[in-house]
């Protein structure tokens, strides 16, 4: 019955191209382009709002004072914060994930690569909370890491290292080191995958070519491989970049305490109920990763994708 | 091709394990009775995490959730897929990317934003506010695998059956769907496993439910709890990594040819 029904508003819409795609498109158009970038805009409008902290409210008087104010000492040094973690969470996961993808591209057999392929996305997409979860069991003081270093013999090692400035801590769980091994872990994937398929593009008839001419493996790597799968690597590192300047979750959970910017937004959203300020600082990874998805442009990273 | 290197193996391979480390540690302990010294096999706490209400609550809320977003989430992605496939017009960029933006920006912007237009118009949060802010970025993941098969699809394909007498209804019966069948239960599959175990922006749009990763985020703070907590860990890993093997499976074949054609 409903196909009777069906059939002559099939037959219109085949023949009326232009009323099809407006039919196909409204929906869409009106959640995302009304409401989805409609609350992003509101969001930023309220950042010029102003915050009265002596009645701990908002009235819509407009003002940059949310923005210069994200260059005070405290605010500037959570930016910092999160930047500095940002970038050593990505150049790390870029170190680990070159040699699993080449690895995975250039000397396994089809059956070993479909394993790797499964392997890399299954943690990637197991849920984030339950392997941040599994991170704070693995670093407690009673967790299997510090278990296998004592065993070792290692734990002097280890008091070493946590007594080093920055990256250092009290425990594993309360140290930077422990919060960068949680984020590298968590991205790891997402640079792995378009590395992968940069690699994957390179024609290895210009590996042997270069070899053929005489290149050490060193060099055929610096001025061959490299230049070709470096668009690859700057694709993933968006994705490492991008994810460790918005999380809140993490910062909370292990490592030292310091706020990052996602953890300021969410207690200025939340708990002060400071939204101008929090809209501000939801501004800063916005610009932080325009600036890098501009930079990334520029050495061809789209091309990658 | 050569043999690798042994130390680049030992790199892969290591790699492979760090990956999958913390994974065998949840599915380990949720396994585990007793505490520290004497650790048994026990079945135990499963059946202990499946008596309590509170993590039946959750799974509950979580599964109708991810059901009713990515139910969403198919019919706006296959409406934008079909209409941005072909035609070339103008601002059609600007739409690929408003799509691509609720996954591209961090999770905790799409997250406040929402909520702060919800109190606006004055919404309480609740399992419809949650439903709206997962659907909106599982979208793309329907988009994303629909629009590729649509790619790959003739339109000869088509036009040969229209000239063979089809009307347009049949062709989209017996031509279209059955070629984006896989691509659309992939989508759906990613895009239920995206839903499933999303934490960042349900946070803003959840109100007082609790979801399965809410749950598991307070749990946190229970130490004393962890048995539990592992057992359910466990069961949230095996939800969504089942639909991802059979989305991997179900594109595979498809996803070698465009690799190989560029």
């Amino acid at each position: 019955m409903s196909t009777l029904a069906l059939r002559p508003l099939a037959n219109t819409l085949y023949r009326n191209n232009n009323l099809f795609l407006f039919l196909l498109l409204t929906p869409p158009l009106l959640w995302f382009g009304v409401a989805y970038l409609g609350s992003l805009f509101a969001l930023l409008w309220q950042s010029f709002y102003t915050f009265d902290s002596f009645s701990m409210s908002v009235s819509p008087e407009f003002t940059l004072e949310n923005y210069r104010s994200l260059f005070d000492a405290t605010n500037l040094d959570i930016i910092l914060r999160t930047l500095g973690m940002a970038i050593s969470v990505t150049l790390a996961c870029a170190a680990i994930a070159f040699p699993i993808a080449y690895y995975m591209t250039r000397y396994a057999t089809p059956r070993e690569r479909g394993c790797f392929y499964v392997g890399v996305m299954l943690p990637m997409w197991a849920s984030y909370i339950v392997k941040a979860y599994a991170w704070t069991v693995i670093l407690s003081q009673q967790g299997i890491l510090y278990w296998f270093i004592n065993h070792l013999g290692l734990t002097n090692g280890l008091n070493q290292v946590l007594q080093l400035p920055i990256i250092g801590g009290n425990t594993l769980a309360t140290s930077n080191l422990g919060r960068f091994i949680v984020f590298t872990y968590l991205w790891l994937p997402f640079m792995i995958l378009p590395i992968q398929a940069a690699l994957e593009r390179v024609p290895s008839n210009l590996l042997q070519a270069s070899s053929d001419l005489g290149a050490r493996p060193g060099q055929t790597f610096r001025k061959i491989l490299f230049p070709l799968v470096f668009p690859g690597v700057i694709a993933g590192s968006i994705f490492t970049f991008s994810l460790t300047l918005g999380d809140y979750i993490i910062p909370q959970l292990i490592g030292p305490s310091g706020l990052y910017i996602g953890n300021m937004v969410y207690t200025m959203q939340g708990s002060v109920g400071n939204m101008p300020l929090a809209a501000a600082f939801t501004v800063v990874p916005i610009v932080l990763i325009a600036i890098y998805l501009k930079m990334a442009k520029r050495a061809g990273a789209f091309d990658a994708l | 091709m050569s043999k690798s290197p042994f130390w680049l193996k030992t790199l892969a391979y290591g790699g492979l394990a760090f990956l999958h480390f913390p994974i065998a540690v949840i599915l380990i302990n949720a396994f585990l009775a007793g505490d520290g010294e004497k650790a048994t096999f026990t079945l135990r706490w499963f059946h202990e995490a499946l008596a309590r209400d509170d993590v039946i609550t959750a799974i509950a809320l979580s599964l109708k959730v991810a059901s009713v977003a990515t139910l969403l989430a198919l019919i706006m992605g296959v409406m934008a897929a079909a209409a941005l496939y072909r035609r070339n017009f103008f601002g059609k960029e600007a739409i690929t990317t408003m799509l691509i933006l609720p996954i591209a920006l961090p999770g905790i912007i799409t997250g406040i934003s929402l909520l702060s237009a919800m109190s606006m118009l004055a919404i309480t949060p609740g399992f419809w506010t949650i439903v709206v802010s997962h659907a909106t970025f599982c979208v793309v993941m329907i988009y994303n695998n629909v629009v590729a098969r649509f790619r790959r699809m003739p339109h000869s394909l088509v036009e040969a059956s229209m000239d063979l007498g089809a009307d347009g209804f049949t062709t989209f019966r017996h031509v279209i769907l059955p070629q984006l069948a896989t691509a659309l239960l992939a989508g759906a599959l990613l895009a239920f496993a995206l839903s499933f175990d999303e934490l960042i922006v349900t946070i803003f749009t959840a109100g007082h439910e609790i979801t399965l990763p809410i749950w598991l985020l307070n749990q946190l703070a229970r130490p004393r709890d962890a048995a539990i907590t592992n057992v359910v860990a466990m069961m949230v890993m095996l939800i969504t990594a089942l639909p991802i093997i059979a989305a991997y499976y179900l594109t595979r074949g498809t996803e070698t040819v465009e690799g190989s054609s560029r």
